[in-house]
């Protein structure tokens, strides 16, 4: 009798042997948590930074480099935004699965899809950045006798900073929530245990940790991000005060 | 590439399924999309009025983007709403409203002031300046906004799947059942079904935009950046 209910009751660990808590499924035990953060949650949540990380150096480095060229000719402007604009519209769950019978369940599908992500909002506030810079300072950078080279390097591109790391942390957030999805293709990241919950029965506890590192997480990102773009770019602070 | 033509073939074999999956996904895009326009417009567009709240208006869309939308819908799983239509449609809301309410509450407060005293000057009452100025003159930004959270909200509503939800991510969930040419016509589906939204909503904004405003802000303010935030 008793193993009938348990068979009709939602599948959860350690039925059975776990605590009072983990049986009733009641909304968070803090005891397993504990008990499985080495194994659950703790590398799980390295995967999700490693994921993002990896996204954000790639994609920084593609859209800063068309970025340039579509500063310097405006023709690649187009161009760059009508391909990245169509990956950007697909949505997340669609994307990683049309990709897979091309690159498989391996981590490289998830990075595309993520970094294909970040291209639009990253090239977007490079490029905005660079053409606010006010004429009048360009002309006198290179007034003073700067290159060219030197006016980008010293004038220009310190003065697009703030909008450049304000694409920065859009992206880094839309890749933190991104990449819980892409659990679903490889099994790494803070989406895994989600969706290890959700076949369990909806474990609560393990969907409460879960969601909540890795909304802490987009929050962290976000708060580090704006803290780094105060600390790069002082004049801007001096202005305002 | 092999999976792609079975996929076609999938699509026309089972075009009932598809067809009927893909109207379950509108039906969950309209519910959260409107009740999320009807929450989040008349605050920004009040708060914009009145000029107040703006920290608040401005920084929940940043907020709102650092949701994971999955997260999202795992905390409401682990709530009294459980498995179903509702908790996807709660969720659908709350990644929603953010972009929204920000865009309205930015479009309102920087209508011109001087357009505003004009308006002021000649009789208009706080209601006519509000629906005859304000509004008319903000509405690309609106759009924007509209245009943005529906985006948002499509590319969410196959993840229902996962909360008991109906649609065409349920064939994505059961790669068991349809196997992966299932899967990638789903797929398919669903990017077809983000380009027609999002190019109804670029029409949408480009209409609504006043004849003489036209070709000015519409230009630059795209999807992705709907406010950039410096």
């Amino acid at each position: 009798m008793i193993a009938l209910i348990a068979q009709a009751g939602p599948v959860i660990p350690d039925f059975g042997t776990g605590s009072s808590c983990v049986r009733n499924n009641d909304t968070f035990c803090w005891d397993w948590f504990k008990d499985n953060w080495d194994t659950a949650f703790g590398p799980r949540l390295v995967e999700h930074i490693e994921l993002t990380l990896i996204a954000i150096g790639i994609g920084c480095a593609i859209a800063f480099a068309c970025a340039l060229l579509a500063y310097r000719f405006s023709r690649v402007e187009l161009p760059f935004v009508s391909v990245s604009a169509f990956f950007y519209t697909i949505p997340s769950l669609a994307l990683f699965q049309l990709l897979v019978p091309i690159s498989g369940l391996t981590r490289l599908t998830v990075e595309i899809a993520l970094v294909s992500y970040t291209l639009l909002i990253l090239f977007r506030n490079m490029l905005i950045g660079l053409r606010g810079v006010p004429d009048d300072v360009r002309e006198a950078a290179r007034g003073m006798g700067l290159t060219r080279r030197q006016s980008l390097l010293r004038v220009e591109l310190p003065l697009a900073l703030p909008a450049i790391l304000a694409g920065v942390q859009i992206a880094t957030v839309t890749v933190i929530s991104l990449a819980t999805v892409a659990a679903f293709v490889v099994d790494e990241g803070l989406g895994s245990p989600i969706f290890d919950a959700i076949n369990r029965g909806t474990f609560k506890t393990e969907l409460i940790a879960a969601a909540v590192l890795a909304i802490g997480l987009g929050f962290i990102a976000y708060a580090l991000i704006a803290l780094l773009q105060r600390l790069l770019t002082p004049w801007a602070r001096a202005r305002n005060a | 590439m092999n999976d792609f033509t079975n996929a076609f073939k999938f699509i026309g074999d089972n075009s009932q399924l598809l067809w009927d999956s893909a109207l379950q996904t509108l039906k969950l895009f309209a519910a959260g999309f409107s009740i999320a326009v009807v929450i989040a417009l008349p605050i920004g567009i009040v708060l914009g009025h009145l000029h107040k709240a703006g920290f608040l208006a401005i920084n929940v869309s940043n907020i709102g983007r650092a949701l994971p939308s999955l997260a999202v819908i795992a905390v409401l799983l682990a709530t009294p709403l459980g498995i179903g239509f509702w908790t996807v449609t709660v969720a659908l809301v709350i990644l929603a409203v953010p972009v929204i309410l920000t865009n309205a509450y930015v479009g309102i407060d920087e209508v011109d002031r001087e357009l505003v005293e004009a308006a002021r000057g000649m009789g208009m009452t706080a209601w006519q300046i509000l629906t005859r100025v304000e509004v008319p003159v903000a509405l690309p930004l609106i759009f924007a906004g509209l245009r943005t959270a529906a985006l948002y909200v499509m590319a969410t509503t196959p993840l229902a799947a996962f909360a008991g939800g109906e649609g065409l991510g349920n064939i994505i969930a059961n790669q068991a059942s349809y196997k992966i040419e299932g899967v990638i016509a789903a797929s398919l589906i669903i990017a077809a079904l983000a380009f027609l939204v999002d190019g109804i909503f670029a029409l949408l904004q480009r209409f609504a935009t006043p004849r003489a405003l036209r070709g000015r802000r519409g230009q630059d303010i795209a999807k992705g950046s709907a406010v950039v935030t410096t």
